[in-house]
């Protein structure tokens, strides 16, 4: 039982860093139906800005609250306007081709990201400061939780919330709806869809950089190439829950999580050994897209002729 | 095409291909080689083609989008390794002692090839039957899926090598090679050209419309993605046979990445363009390996930065669906001022010549 707890306790962990990504990704995706494959360098960018933040700002000799803070909101405001500028120049020139077309646009960044990174600053993992000091507390029993997974927990369903709040309580998130439900209809009702659309990229990918620092808290080794199965796996949340919906990427995230964690805990007993841990991901996707097409959550689209 | 020409033009195919492998080897011909690297990437770019092409019988022609290529070349070359390594090394030696050596070689690599695509191929087919029911992006990340399922596995299977890799005897020339890669390139041509391309095309064009003229769509998708699984998987097993070292660090989707970016780089639904994707991305990255002193370091930078500015500037790909042909030169000379219409060998463009040779653009206006 205590094993067990223990065990949900770190998949919910990681399964809200792959929430905080996927929402990225899903809304990206109901707003121009593009799958932005630069999604997870985005999320290794702001851990890597947190890192440089953290020395540059002399957060990195102890365990500040404050700094934990300061680098946070700044690497997220960081990958906001990395996020917005790889839609200007990369995607926005391609809006009117296929979309295979904008796919191979957002492929091509993601390489360019990592290799930009890789030749800057060597493959090499870096060590992350910590800025949390090293802390556990008992819950009940043997299972523990620690201060950074508190953390973590405590950031992302704020963020969320506020995600929540920004799309269904402002302007721009009315605005936002109104894209992703009909584009064209949209700009006809003088919603100024290039501006939604950027502000769409910036608010994914400073959530993306929140779980690049997040992660970096609870296992301090970041490198340059960290986005890339993070970001799969965090893609494939959010097709898991319905891609497009945005509770069913926190859904598709925090199952997805529960279930590596599973894996890894408990594969062992029942044959399966703990490498497996990266497939399982994608095994629960396509059981679960061979029952319900269109995810979790998602809604059936109704085919007109 | 007369008889007569044919077998006159597949003699001279057969010949060039002694030639260029004559020039490959480590001797060279009459003096002449091509050295270690240039031979290297000529193999790579050549199986690269087999990719390309066969990827774009699926993707390009019949308009699903797949990004689990790379499993299924995984599938092709370890299965036909396994088959070697266990099985096949024994019968050669048993062969080599009633036909000779060379042929016996030659017959155990055909079966290993044949082996290879055949599992490819009923992979693809366990793969095809449930995912094809998908559609565009959730067909892309199923299929992706499995192939990363499939890497996983053979990463656990301890009899072909697990995480240390697996050595594999080296078999694969550029006769093998070569010869295979239009083998290729003239199943996709006489597939696309007969009324199974037909059909395929309509699907990719409308699927609705496709089904509702009674053509079974699901039959058809699964039959060319089986194709295209076998002759992925045969690329797999001149891969693993030429690089006589197999790892499923080759095999991971970054390679599926690569192989898509070819297809769409050189043009959706162009058999030539195709090819012309698959040399484009092998070379660019080979050449700019001549850039000086520290500039080197950013390589790979350079190759993805170029690869943004050429999807930026040709975004339909560089052929676009039309194919390339020798006609071109001929009607550029005729007719300098140009002519809409498609020559002899021309694509198989139904509907578009402008720029969006839209895949899903209708589709993506109806999920709105």
């Amino acid at each position: 039982m205590d094993t067990f707890v223990q065990q949900l306790i770190n998949g919910l962990t990681v399964g809200a860093i792959y929430a905080l990504i996927a929402l990225g990704y899903t809304m990206v995706y109901g707003i121009l139906r593009l799958i932005n494959f630069a999604h997870g360098d985005i999320y290794m960018v702001g851990a890597f800005v947190g890192y440089f933040l953290a020395f540059q700002l002399g957060f990195a000799t102890g365990p500040s609250l404050l700094g934990l803070s300061v680098v946070l909101v700044a690497s997220m405001i960081a990958a906001a306007l990395v996020g917005m500028a790889i839609e200007r120049f990369a995607y926005r020139p391609l809006r009117k081709y296929a979309r295979m077309t904008t796919l191979i646009a957002a492929i091509g960044v993601s390489l360019l990201i990592e290799n930009l990174f890789v030749a800057r600053l060597g493959a090499a993992p870096r060590a992350f400061p910590q800025l949390l000091s090293e802390k556990s507390y008992t819950l009940f029993g043997n299972a523990a939780i620690s201060k950074s997974q508190i953390l973590i927990f405590a950031v992302s369903v704020a963020l969320m919330l506020l995600l929540q709040w920004v799309i269904f309580k402002t302007k721009v998130g009315t605005a936002m709806r109104a894209v992703s439900f009909n584009l064209n209809s949209a700009k006809l009702m003088g919603i100024n869809t290039d501006f939604i659309i950027s502000f769409t990229f910036a608010l994914g990918s400073a959530l993306a950089a929140a779980g690049g620092v997040l992660t970096a808290q609870y296992n301090p080794q970041i490198d340059p190439l960290m986005g890339i199965l993070t970001g799969l796996k965090a893609f494939v949340a959010a097709v898991l829950g319905g891609i497009g919906n945005i509770p069913g990427a926190v859904l598709g995230g925090l199952l997805i999580g529960i279930a590596e964690t599973f894996v890894v805990g408990y594969g062992q007993n029942v044959g399966i050994p703990s490498t497996f841990r990266d497939a399982v991901a994608f095994a629960i996707l396509i059981l679960v897209l061979l029952v319900r097409p269109s995810g979790l959550l998602g809604s059936t689209v109704q085919e007109k002729v | 095409m007369p008889t007569f020409k044919r077998v006159l033009s597949t003699i001279a195919i057969i010949l060039a291909l002694y030639l260029v492998n004559a020039f490959m080897s480590k001797e060279g011909l009459f003096g002449f080689g091509f050295g270690a690297y240039p031979t290297d990437v000529l193999m790579t770019l050549t199986i690269n083609i087999i990719l390309a092409v066969s990827l774009n019988l699926i993707t390009g022609f019949t308009g699903q989008f797949s990004i689990g290529h790379a499993g299924f070349m995984a599938i092709g070359a370890y299965a036909s390794a396994y088959l070697v390594v266990y099985h096949a090394q024994f019968w050669e030696r048993d062969l080599a002692a009633v036909v000779g050596f060379t042929t016996a070689h030659a017959l155990i690599f055909m079966i290993a090839i044949a082996f290879g695509s055949l599992v490819a191929a009923f992979a693809g087919l366990l793969v095809g039957i449930p995912s094809l029911r998908l559609r565009g992006d959730y067909l892309a990340i199923v299929t992706l899926g499995f192939a990363e399922i499939i890497r996983i596995v053979i990463l656990n299977i301890d009899k072909v090598g697990g995480a240390t890799g697996f050595s594999v005897p080296s078999y694969s020339n550029f006769i093998w090679v070569g010869g295979f890669a239009i083998i290729s390139i003239v199943i996709v041509y006489n597939i696309v050209h007969s009324d199974i391309g037909r059909a395929l095309v309509s699907i990719r064009e409308d699927e609705l419309a496709a089904e509702a003229m009674g053509i079974n769509t699901t039959r058809y998708k699964v039959l060319a993605f089986v194709i295209s699984s076998a002759l992925a998987g045969l690329a797999g097993v001149l891969f693993g046979h030429y690089r006589s070292f197999l790892s499923t660090n080759d095999f991971q989707f970054i390679r599926s990445f690569e192989i898509i970016i070819m297809i769409v780089l050189g043009g959706m639904g162009s058999l030539t363009g195709a090819v012309l994707g698959a040399v484009v991305i092998t070379i660019m990255p080979e050449l700019l390996r001549q850039l000086p002193g520290d500039f080197s370091r950013y390589r790979l930078v350079v190759y993805s930065a170029m690869l943004i500015v050429i999807i930026l500037t040709r975004p339909q790909g560089i052929l676009g669906t039309r194919e390339f042909s020798l006609s071109w030169l001929k009607r550029a000379r005729k007719r300098p001022e140009g002519d809409q219409v498609v020559g002899g060998t021309g694509g198989v463009s139904i509907a578009e010549q402008g720029p969006p040779s839209a895949i899903d653009r209708k589709k993506e206006e109806e999920n709105r």
